[in-house]
Order: C-alpha cells, then structure tokens, then sequence
C-alpha cells in the first residue's frame, strides 16, 4: 500500500529528463498505478475495515511510520490519484514548449505523494509532516514560473500562510497526542471524550483549527488562494480546488469524532464556515479574472463543508464528504475550462471575452453542465450536496442566533454563488464575438486535453442523475468509517417532495437569476473586486503584518536590546556566564563532602605568589606597556607550567611550554602592527568612565572569588571512580601505551583529536587568508624607529652601507640558532618517538618541530628564512589530516570500527625494541599537521614584514608622478 | 595546596575578566590568555591534586595512587585549541586594526 506513494516520490526525484512527453508518461504512469492500487484496496475497507502499515521510525518517542487506510482515506486517495491522473492528462498539453516541463511532473508527483501520505497517514506527527510537504510542493508549484513577480509573490504568501498554520497545527496535533498519550490517530479517535474534558482542550483545538482554516482558505485566512492563481492551470485545478484545500477539511472530519460536537467548536468552525460561504461568493460575482471568480468560489465551496462540519451531526459530516467530491469533479473540470479559455484566447480577463461558444462548441457546453453544478441546478451532483445542506442548515442543531440566521445565510450565499455561475457562463460564451483578443483565432483543442473534463462532466451528470448506484456505496464506506455505529440514515435521492429545501434551493436559484440581470452592466464595467471592500485587501494587510514583524519590530527590537559594542555583549556573557555558575548552587544548596587538603609546600606557595602579583601586573599594564604585559603574561604561563609538573602532569607542562614559547612569538610578532600610545587623548576620567571601571571591577572580582571558591570546593571532593579507572587498566592492554594521557589522545578519543587537529588546519588556513590582504594601518607603515635609527648610523659611518647593521643584529646568538637546527629537529623526532610511553606525543613533537623552524626565521630574519628554507606548510598539513583518517579508515579494512588502533613492538637492528601501535601512525598525523599549521601561521605573520616593503614601495611609486 | 591553586585560579581569572571587559583589542586577547590559564587549571585540578605520580604506567605501581588521566588530556585539547584561537583572534585583531585604524574593539573609538 505504501509502495506507489514511495515510488511516485522517487521518481520525481530521479525525473530530469529533456523529453516532453517522457515526464508526462511517467507522471501518468505512476498516478494511474496508485489509482489502480487505490482500487485494488476497496474489498479490504468496504465493511468498515481498515488497512494498516506499520513500521518503526522513532519509537522511543511514540512516532511510527504508520499508514493506515479507511473508507473516507480510501474514498479521498481515490480522488487524488483519479483527478491527479486527469491533471497529468491535461497538463501534457496545456504546457508549452518552453516551460521545463520534468520539473513540473516532478513537483506535481511530490505533490501528490505528500497529499496521498496526508490522506493515508495513521500518526498525527506523520500527518503533520506530510501536510508541511504538500505546503512546500505548492509553494513549488505556485512559483513554477518564477519569472512572473505575480508567482514569486502568491508562492511566498501562500507559504507563509499554509506554513504558519501547518506549525500551529504541529503544535496542536502534539498537545491532544500529549492529552491522549499516543500520536496514534486511531487511540485518538478512540479518546474523543477524555480530549473534550481535559482543560487544554481548547488550546489543541483552537491550534489545529488554524492549520486547518489556512490550509483551507477560510475567512480570515482565505486571501491566499486567489493569488496562488498565478500558478498553472493544471495546478490550480488539481491543488488549489480539488484535493490541497481541501486537507483541511479533510483534517476536521478526520479529527471530528475526536474534536467536534462541543460549544467551542460550533461557534469557532460555524463562524469561519458562513463568513467564508458569504463572503468568498459574494467576492467571486465581482472577479474579472476567470480564475480569481473560480477561485473565490472555492473559498466559497470551502466555507459550505467547513459550516456542514461545524453542525456537527452525522448527516451534516455525511453531506460535507459528498460536497468534498462534488466540489472537486465540477471546479477542477471548470478550472481546466478556464484553462482551455486562457490557452486558447490568451486571456482570462473576462472584460473582454464574449461569444466563444462559437469556436469553443464542446468545451462551452461541458463548462456550461459544470457550472450549473457548481450553482446547484438539479440533476447535477451539486444539487444533491446542496440540498442536504439546506436540509442541515434549517435543522437546530445550536440554539443560538447564528444557528437562526443559518437558513438564510445559505440562501444567500447560494444566491451569489448562482449568480457569479451564471456571469462566468454567459459573459464567456453568449453575446458579440470578441474584438481584440491577443490570440484572435480560438479553436477546439486537441481531444486528449479536454478529455479530462469530458470525464469530469459525465462524473457529474452520472451522480448527480443515479447518485445511488454511482457514488452511494462508496459514500456509505466512508461515512462509516468516520461516523462508524452512528452513521445515520440519509437518502441521496433527487426527489424527497415538495419540501423546505427544495424550496430553498428554487428561491436561491431565481434570487441569483435575478440578481445577474439587475447587475449585469455594472458587473461587466466594474473594477476587479467586490465594492465596499476593494480596498480592504487581504493581500495588502498580509504584507503590512509581514512589513511591521519581520522589520519594524525586529528594528525596534535590535534598536532597543541590541548593541554593536563588544564590550556590554561581553559583559552580558560573563554576567549570565556567573550566574549560570551561582544559580544550581544556590537552588541546589552546596554539601561540602571534604577531604582533608593537602599541605601547604611552601615553594609552590611561593611561586604563586609571584604568579598572582605577573597576573595583576599583567592586567594593569597590557593597557599602556604591551611588551611589559606580555612579558608578565609569558610569566604566569610559566609558573602554569611549573605546576602541572608539580602536580603530576609531565604532558601537559611540555605541551603548555611549546605552546607558551609559539604564542609569545606570535604576539611579539603582532606587537608591530598595534598604534602607538596617542599622547593627545587627555586620560581624564570621566564620571560614567569612573562607573564603567568600578562595575567592571566590581564584575571580576566576583568571578573570581566564585571561580576560586568553586575550585577550591572541586578540588577538595573526592573524585567519582567514572573511567580514570578503567582508562589506567586498559590503556596498556588494549592500546600498548604507558603513557595513559598520550593514548586516551591518539586512541581512546582519537576521533575527537582528528576533529581537533582539523580545527587547528582550519584556523591556519583562516589565518593565512586573512593575512593575504593584510593592509596594516596608515601609522605602522613606516619602517620601526629602531631600524631608522640604525639607518641613520650606517650613512653616517663611512665604511658601511645602509643595512649592515640590521643584518649584524644579534650575530652570535643568531649563529647559535642556526647550528641547533638539526639539534630541535633530532629533539622533536625524540619527544614523538618517546610520546607513547613517556611524556611527548604528536603534539609536543609538532610544536618543537615549528620551533625549530621558527628559530631560523628568528636568527636570520624573514628574508634570509625565505631565501633558504622553502617550507611547504600546506602540504604538511594535508598530509598530515590525510595520514590520521587513514590510520583511522585502514581499521575498517581490518573489519573493525573506524580508529581502532592494534599496537606491538618490533624489534629494530641497532635501535631495539620499538613501540610500534598504529596509534603511532595517527600521532604521525597529528605532529605533521601541527607542525604545518603552527608553521603556516607564523610564516604568514611573520611575511607582513617582507610584504610590507614591497607594498611600501608601490605606495611610493604611486606619489612620486602626481 | 589545593587553597594556593583556588586563590591563584581566582586571580587570574579575575584579571582575565577584567582584561576582556576593556576597550582595547590588545586587552582582550591578554584577557583571554590569563583566562584559558585559570581555566585550564581548573579543569586540571578536578582529578584531584597529586604530587610525583603521572599518569605513566610503570611495572610495579599501582594504578590506584595514580593521578587521573582523563582532564590531563581534556586540558591537553584545551591548550592546543586554545593556542589556535589566540592565533586567530590575533590575526583577526590585526585585520581590524588594519582595516578601521584602530585598535578599539568595535573598530571606532566614539561611542554611538
């Protein structure tokens, strides 16, 4: 059952062929096979059964994948797949050349596989899904023409509107699961009482009624469906009158056992249902455009069903169903009328079609049968739905006045709805042949075109004629199987008497005779849309509510809460970050489950004294005295380093050392490129400037007495036995390493070091393209005062030329720092080679390794680095990424998870025993794509310098013509 | 010892904080060091302090008295990663000073 709804999915995604015809068979195909298989089903549901497919998706959350398929499921897919296939027909002809017409079979067919999965879907979460599909399809498929600004817009708001409501509806469909406690849509049809006592009621059902009234274009949600016109006819016809709207009240008679009979939702859905009836038919008999009429007419359509629903009886559902498939047979074939009339005049505007009877013979007439239907003349299926709607509608089912003013309500609103019918019929086809039309010789179209609503039309006239033994056991299964024990006893025949409906229904009929011949000259002149409410455009009130959210209030909000500045973001960071820390201790309350602490070394007490007094030292003069601060900060670092040795921690002091040795470059490196101290800015304080210092103090100081009293209170808790344990038993037997912290990094969590060390090469490529323009600020462009001094020295000594000092500079610790070279090199290769059993590893190696070249770049300078060491960092670091993920991937050649690591020893001539773990090959990875990217950064910064002589020199040359 | 570690995290954080609060972007990323220092120590120090006792495994000593070995490599990603932010942010400082002409967090140093 499942299978032609998944594989019309499929296929549309795999349509991308440049055939015209291909994409239309397939389409065709596939709509035909779902409808044969729809068919084939009917046994199964036909006493009241129904089909079900389950299949796991997220159980733990109580969403399964669950189809299931009813009378009324069956009767509706019927109806997508048979007016589906009579739109593929039809659509075959109607587009033209150039549209790329795959992309539309292929929107077409999600489109119907999202309705068919609306239809059949036994979850309510999946329902939701699916109708947030159909909502993306349509946008789709409105906006088939984009080039057409008229599209672009309608699509847009048809989204917004049907998405908005698909989340109200998500929202709601997930409180009455919570309310049910299953998304199952059979418990909850099962639970319709315990729904209805339970206080979030109203909140589901007001939230489920909004997706359903968007989805379905009611009042005051409706304006949406006349500018999705802009989209192909075939859509028009197959979306936005047959089966799409229609989802929503389809929902409402699906959930109606669950939802309705109560107060709440007479007067919600009764309210929106007869305002739509009215309104949308009184809209529709002021449209010039042939679609806006056949559109606003459907909102019209729409609004009788939803008001059927409202009144809740088992008749009234009965009917609603029945209009549900009158509706769709006489407005698609009308809209494919239109269509017909559009392709075959050029426009739609009906100002200035007339007298087309005469070259469209058999389209007029068919369009003339489905318009009388649409009216509700008898004989037609229309009527039948119609009458058991004036039948209902005189029937008390509420007492109150909306109830009472029901009958008339009808009455008028089927007036209108005559009335607009009998405009499209006569203004198009009666009267002078037309003058100026922009195609001037209109035909018949090829047969196979208006074969689609030669079915349509003999479908009407079938029912509408032998309702009984057409439509009326179908309609029975499906009004069993929503209504079940209570389905009552109805009778679709044409002749019921000389009764009030019948009544009603002369009266509307001569009413909107009458009010066509009084009207009809003001009709044929008047401006698009009704009086009175020309100006009061649903569209135009869209967009202003879309204008004031999505920019004004959204400016406001950004004027008001936001800010540019860093500093109060930071501010806000660090104060929320506070009382992020305070707030679980404070509700939580705090235990202290102390060990004893232990003793004081006086040493380490010591040392951190110095350590306090570098850090605030550093605080104080990173303002004013850059190097002096850094100095101080390289100080801490240091101190940092000699307590991890202290306390045990060999790895990480090496690490923090080699990183401590490249940040300072890095930084002194940068220092060139920071302004100098501007000696005009007066350092007066100002009094809000006094209040920003003392608040800033005041923050820092509680975030750092809650910092210290949170690690003094850490530090004193005895530690959880969590994995250090089972770390430190397995990390030599299963990852042949002694050092523990080493293997946990190249093997327990080696897949988070590969997304480390890929972080580390991303930050060096970032580094490097931000470092590629680098364009230094005006005032740093000058060469240092140092070297200008130094200049100046050489010019004024006779035997030297400008430059020799500079390359003197530090002569022999520069000699020095060449010949150790080789030294760091053969010391990196040590630290890797040690690092699986003795403090080193990929890390430290790497950094010693970029030390080394550093070092030369800081003995002889850049040029002289750059003349002899060609480094290629880029390459170290790719092979380095691509040594760890294979180390990583060769375990899934072994047939084991990615990175499992096999470790031995082997026995090397002259060296000896050698650990040899194929985490040692990831560690390789490690140390070449840190010693790439360390390298890559410090090169780029430290090339500014070479960089910035050259763009000297061009300024330069740039002054000296003008 | 645990209360010398406390007190020394505290300061520098405090300082830390202090540092990124203010307007210059060189502040800010001597702030950030000083803070990945108090951080990284923090984290060190949940495994408990131990002196002498690495996590290396050597024949003969018990696995029990030795220090744990799980924030010893939380905190070796943390300098590593740390070291490439203060990289980044440097650059990034740089570009901005390079671009606006000043050194000012925002890139300007009136307020508006």
């Amino acid at each position: 059952m499942a299978l032609p709804f998944v594989g019309s999915i499929l296929i549309a995604l795999l349509l991308r062929t440049n055939s015209r015809l291909l994409p239309a068979s397939v389409a065709g195909f596939i709509a035909a096979t779902v409808a044969i298989a729809t068919a084939a089903l009917y046994p199964f549901v036909r006493n009241g059964g129904v089909v079900r497919f389950e299949a796991e998706w997220l159980p733990q959350l109580g969403v399964n994948l669950t189809l299931r398929m009813d009378g009324f499921a069956w009767m509706f897919a019927m109806l997508v797949a048979i007016i589906g296939l009579m739109v593929v027909l039809y659509a075959r002809y109607y587009m033209s050349e150039d549209d790329p017409v795959p992309r539309f079979f292929s929107f077409l067919l999600a489109f119907m596989g999202s309705m068919l999965g609306i239809v059949v879907s036994g979850n309510v979460i999946l329902l939701a899904v699916f109708w947030e599909l159909t909502s993306l399809s349509s946008f789709l498929l409105i906006s088939y023409w984009h080039q057409n600004p008229a599209a672009r817009d309608g699509a847009r708001m048809a989204l917004t509107v049907t998405a908005t409501g698909g989340f109200c509806l998500l929202v709601g469909l997930l409180i009455l699961g919570n309310i049910v406690g299953s998304y199952d849509l059979d418990a909850i049809l099962a639970a319709g009482d315990q729904i209805k006592a339970d206080p979030l009621y109203l909140t589901s059902l007001v939230l489920i009624l909004l997706g359903a009234f968007t989805k379905s274009a009611q009042f005051p949600f409706h304006f949406w469906l006349p500018n999705a016109m802009a989209a192909p006819t075939p859509v028009s016809a197959y979306l936005h009158s047959a089966t799409m709207v229609k989802a929503g009240v389809f929902l409402l008679v699906r959930l109606s056992p669950a939802l309705s009979g109560t107060y709440e939702w007479f007067i919600l859905v009764g309210l929106a249902g007869i305002t739509t009836l009215v309104l949308g038919a009184y809209f529709a008999m002021f449209q010039q455009d042939l679609k806006g009429l056949l559109a606003y007419s459907t909102i019209s359509h729409l609004g009788l069903i939803t008001t059927l629903l409202s009144l809740g009886s088992p008749v009234a559902t009965v009917a609603a169903i029945f209009h549900m498939m009158n509706h769709a047979t006489f407005k698609a074939s009308l809209f494919m009328a239109a269509g017909i009339i559009d392709h075959e005049t050029g426009t739609r505007d009906m100002r200035r079609l007339s007298g087309l009877l005469r070259y469209l013979p058999i389209t007029g007439r068919l369009a003339m049968i489905a318009s009388a239907a649409m009216a509700g003349v008898p004989l037609l299926n229309g009527f039948l739905s119609k009458e058991m709607f004036f039948a209902e509608a005189v029937e008390t089912h509420a007492d109150s006045w909306l109830d009472t003013a029901l009958p008339y309500l009808a009455v008028i609103a089927s007036a209108f709805s005559v009335a607009y019918s009998l405009r499209f019929i006569h203004t198009v086809f009666f009267g002078p042949p037309p003058v100026d039309l922009p195609n001037p010789k209109p035909h018949e179209p090829p047969h196979w075109m208006r074969f689609p609503i030669e079915f349509l039309v003999v479908a009407c006239l079938v029912v509408g004629i032998v309702p009984n033994f057409t439509i009326g056991p179908f309609l029975e299964v499906a009004a069993f199987s929503v209504l079940g024990e209570s389905t009552p006893e109805y009778s679709l025949s044409i002749w019921h008497g000389f009764n009030i409906p019948l009544m009603m229904s002369l009266l509307a009929l001569s009413m909107g005779i009458a009010i066509y011949v009084v009207f009809r000259d003001y009709f044929s002149r008047c401006d698009d849309g009704p009086p009175w409410f020309r100006h009061l455009r649903g569209q135009r009130i869209f967009e202003r509510v879309l204008v004031t959210l999505s920019w004004r209030w959204a400016r406001s909000l950004e004027g008001r809460l936001g800010t540019r500045n860093l500093q109060p973001q930071l501010r806000w960071v660090t104060f929320i970050g506070f009382m992020a820390a305070l707030l679980p201790l404070y509700l939580s309350g705090f235990q202290p489950r102390m060990i004893a602490p232990s003793g004081v070394d006086a040493p380490f007490l010591g040392m951190w004294i110095v350590g306090g007094c570098l850090a605030i030292g550093t605080a104080y003069l990173a303002k004013y005295h850059r190097l002096a601060a850094l100095v101080m900060l390289g100080g801490v670092g240091l101190i940092v380093c000699t307590t991890f040795v202290w306390l045990s921690a060999p790895d990480l002091a090496v690490t923090q050392l080699l990183v401590e040795i490249v940040t300072t470059v890095l930084i002194l490196l940068g220092l060139r490129w920071l302004p100098k101290r501007a000696n005009t800015l007066k350092d007066e304080l100002t009094f809000r400037a006094r209040f920003r210092r003392f608040r800033d103090f005041l923050l820092a100081s509680i975030c750092g007495v809650g910092m210290a009293f949170i690690a003094y209170a850490v530090m004193t808790m005895r530690v959880p036995d969590a994995i250090a344990n089972f770390l430190l038993e397995n990390a030599y037997t299963q990852g042949g390493g002694r050092n523990v912290v080493n293997v946990i990094l190249v093997d327990f969590r080696g897949f988070d070091t590969l997304g480390e060390i890929t972080v580390l090469g991303i930050v060096a490529l970032t580094v490097y393209a931000l470092l590629r323009r680098f364009r230094p600020a005006s005032d740093s462009m000058a060469p240092p005062e140092q070297q200008r001094a130094q200049s100046v020295f050489d010019e004024q000594q006779p035997d030297r030329d400008v430059g020799d000092t500079v390359r003197d500079y530090l002569l022999v610790p520069s000699v020095i720092m060449q010949w150790l070279f080789p030294v760091v090199i053969t010391l990196a290769i040590y630290i890797f080679i040690r690092g699986h059993d003795l403090p080193g590893g990929g890390f430290s190696a790497g950094l010693t390794m970029s030390i080394a070249f550093l070092l030369q770049y800081l003995a002889g300078g850049t040029r002289w680095a750059e003349e002899r060491i060609r480094i290629l960092p880029l390459h170290w670091m790719g092979s380095g990424l691509l040594v760890a993920a294979a180390t990583g991937i060769g375990s899934w050649l072994l047939g084991y998870p990615f990175l499992t690591s096999h470790s031995r020893y082997l026995d090397l001539p002259l060296i000896g025993k050698v650990p040899a773990a194929s985490a040692m090959l990831f560690d390789l990875g490690v140390f070449l794509l840190v010693v790439g990217s360390t390298v890559l950064i410090l090169v780029a910064l430290a090339h500014q310098s070479v960089r910035i002589n050259r763009i000297r020199a061009i300024d330069e040359s740039r002054e000296e013509p003008s | 010892m645990e209360l010398v570690l406390a007190i020394a995290i505290g300061i520098m954080t405090s300082c830390g904080v202090w540092l990124i609060l203010r307007p210059r972007t060189y502040q800010v990323i001597i702030g950030l060091s000083l803070l990945s220092y108090a951080v990284n120590l923090f984290i060190f120090g949940v495994g408990g302090l131990k002196s002498d006792e690495p996590p290396l495994l050597v024949d003969g000593v018990a696995i029990e008295t030795l220090t744990d070995p799980v924030p010893q490599a939380l905190v070796l990603t943390a300098i590593v990663i740390g070291f490439a932010t203060t990289a980044l942010f440097l650059v990034v400082l740089l570009a901005s000073r390079g671009l606006t002409g000043s050194d000012h967090v925002d890139g300007r140093s009136d307020r508006r």
